[in-house]
């Protein structure tokens, strides 16, 4: 049984409709790439699999369990969660905080615990604070943990996005434009990182990206959308041979 | 370990400051150093101080608009003040009962307020929760139970200074505990950013009606300390200006600093206090005084604060002087 699986998956804005009839499966561990032209509908798909949107049609399936209709808080408990396109961090609060946040559902102390710092308080946040400094610590930034996340540049917030993300013991990741902004070297070394969580950590991944560098370079499935339809799917080099994504990436003439 | 030293030494000295400050008030007002006029303006500022601290909470930290606390406090109040006046027990037992029911029934009115209204946001949450606090105060004045608008008297003058410093420090440490576990950093992380609270795992809607239930339930308690201080409850005395009073307290405050908070109650509780000549522009002040500090954009008055402004005008003045100098 594959981790996720997508079956004709639509969802209806009035007229409009962004993603149609779209399939997809992501198997344990693996990295799958998605990509398209602007406005095709990628987006949309990670809103839908997160339930920010409520599909009109399709399914979804995580582990074999349907979570269509889920709230966003609940579908974490599945084992998804994701990174946004436009930075969303928790930005007056510190690096460790914004971390211990995301733990949130894996923390099981009452108000009254809190208050009366009980045992089981004390417990559950020393073992918090070390898995926050573990995940830290994948991306270089235990020394940062007490700076507050709007002070970081551009290329950690997008680190911590992910250090965040993962703090909720996610399954499968989602991957909004993680290198939207970032530099040449800054991508290589987001590369770097993202696949060693994908081998170390077993976690899925499942990428949307603009940069075919970073895609072409670490995907082992590529599925290609245009117009919310997918036209293409496959290994990174039949990617780049397809008539089809060419002519929506260039134009039908190309 | 250092931190966890750190931590315990920070509880050390907030419980050093909490008993210190009260054995001097105490002595103070045993000795005859304190009058009983200014015991009196001690103990309002005591009960502002819960009452903004509780609003802090959903104002503050949760970063929601909330404009009917006095409604709140009203029901806390009046609750309490039945209670005391229809049960026959000592004052020890009467007492924190009526402030506990008096709370856990103003929680409860939190709860059900709090459902339908935070579906709403920012303006039109505050224009709602107005209207709540207006509602209650109409219905305690229409009730028959509650003595209409002619009110409760008679409520026996239970809070004195000890009871009304610690119930305000309890108030004061749960709340500042509260915000420092797993519940505070979601009801930050929903004022920071809903839609990625909600996309890491928190329930954003149980913690809005969270915050607000639980500042609901330190309102009433207020207001049950504010019932028996008064010993006589008149509805027109939970009108939506004392609720902005309170605001204005929580703002200048800093908006979610306690610390903030409390300096703010203390100051504006004396100051209005002794200048009760200039009562009537007292909304004046407090407008202008709002206004302020959106366009100075200040987060509340703080020394830090005090300190950066002035740093900054004498930068400007050298900046300006040197200009001119080298014209």
């Amino acid at each position: 049984m594959s981790l996720l699986e997508i079956n004709n998956l639509s969802v209806n804005f009035g007229g409009i409709k962004p993603v149609k009839n779209f399939d997809l499966t992501v198997n344990d561990n693996e990295l799958v790439g998605l990509i398209g032209p602007n406005g095709a509908g990628k987006t949309t798909v990670f809103n839908l699999l997160t339930g920010v949107y409520i599909p009109t049609e399709g399914s979804i399936e995580i582990d074999g369990e349907n979570i269509v209709g889920k709230k966003p808080y609940k579908i974490v408990e599945h084992g998804i969660t994701r990174t946004f396109q436009n930075i969303r961090l928790f930005k007056s609060m510190t690096v460790i905080d914004n971390v211990k946040t995301a733990c949130h559902h894996h923390m099981k102390y009452s108000a009254m615990d809190g208050i009366l710092r009980s045992k089981k308080y004390k417990d559950i946040e020393i073992a918090v604070e070390k898995e926050a400094y573990r995940l830290l610590e994948i991306f270089d930034m235990e020394d940062l943990a007490n700076e507050t996340s709007n002070n970081l540049p551009y290329g950690m917030q997008r680190k911590l996005e992910i250090a965040r993300a993962l703090a909720g013991k996610p399954k499968l990741l989602l991957l909004d434009e993680p290198a939207a902004g970032m530099n040449p070297n800054e991508t290589l070394e987001l590369m770097e990182t993202i696949k060693m969580i994908n081998e170390k950590l077993n976690v899925a991944i499942l990428l949307i990206e603009h940069d075919m560098s970073l895609v072409m370079g670490i995907c082992q499935r590529i599925v290609v959308i245009d117009y919310g339809k997918v036209i293409a799917r496959g290994t990174p080099k039949e990617i780049q041979s397809n008539k089809k994504v060419i002519g929506a990436y260039l134009g039908a003439g190309a | 370990m250092i931190k966890k030293f750190k931590k315990s030494s920070e509880a050390t000295q907030a419980a050093i400051v909490f008993v210190a400050t009260f054995i001097i008030l105490f002595a103070g007002i045993q000795l005859g150093l304190i009058s009983s006029y200014q015991t009196g303006i001690i103990i309002s500022v005591l009960i502002n101080i819960s009452l903004a601290v509780s609003l802090s909470l959903v104002t503050g930290y949760l970063g929601e608009l909330a404009l009917g606390h006095a409604g709140f406090m009203a029901i806390g109040a009046y609750t309490a003040g039945l209670i005391t006046l229809n049960i026959n027990l000592s004052p020890m037992i009467a007492f924190p009962f009526a402030l506990l029911i008096g709370g856990l029934i103003t929680g409860l009115m939190g709860i059900i307020i709090g459902i339908p209204a935070l579906r709403l946001r920012g303006d039109y949450l505050g224009i709602i929760t107005l209207g709540f606090g207006e509602i209650i105060r109409i219905i305690l004045n229409n009730l028959t139970i509650t003595g209409g608008p002619k009110g409760l008297s008679g409520i026996p003058k239970y809070t004195n200074f000890i009871w009304a410093y610690w119930v305000t420090t309890i108030i004061v440490i749960v709340i500042f505990l509260l915000m420092n576990s797993r519940h505070g950093r979601a009801i930050n992380a929903i004022r920071e950013n809903e839609i990625a609270a909600e996309s890491v795992g928190i329930p954003v809607a149980y913690y809005k009606t969270f915050a607000f239930a639980v500042s609901a339930f330190f309102a009433g308690i207020s207001g049950g300390l504010y019932a028996h201080y008064l010993t006589q409850l008149y509805p027109k005395k939970f009108d939506f200006l004392y609720s902005i009073e309170i605001l204005v307290i929580v703002v200048l405050g800093g908006m979610k600093s306690l610390k903030g908070t409390i300096i703010a109650a203390i100051i504006l509780g004396f100051a209005s206090e002794y200048l009760r000549r200039y009562a009537e522009y007292r909304m004046i002040i407090y407008s202008m005084l709002l206004i302020a500090i959106i366009l100075l954009k200040t987060k509340g008055i703080t020394l830090k604060s005090i300190k950066e402004m002035i740093l900054k005008t004498l930068k400007k003045n050298k900046e300006t002087s040197t200009i001119e100098g080298s014209e």
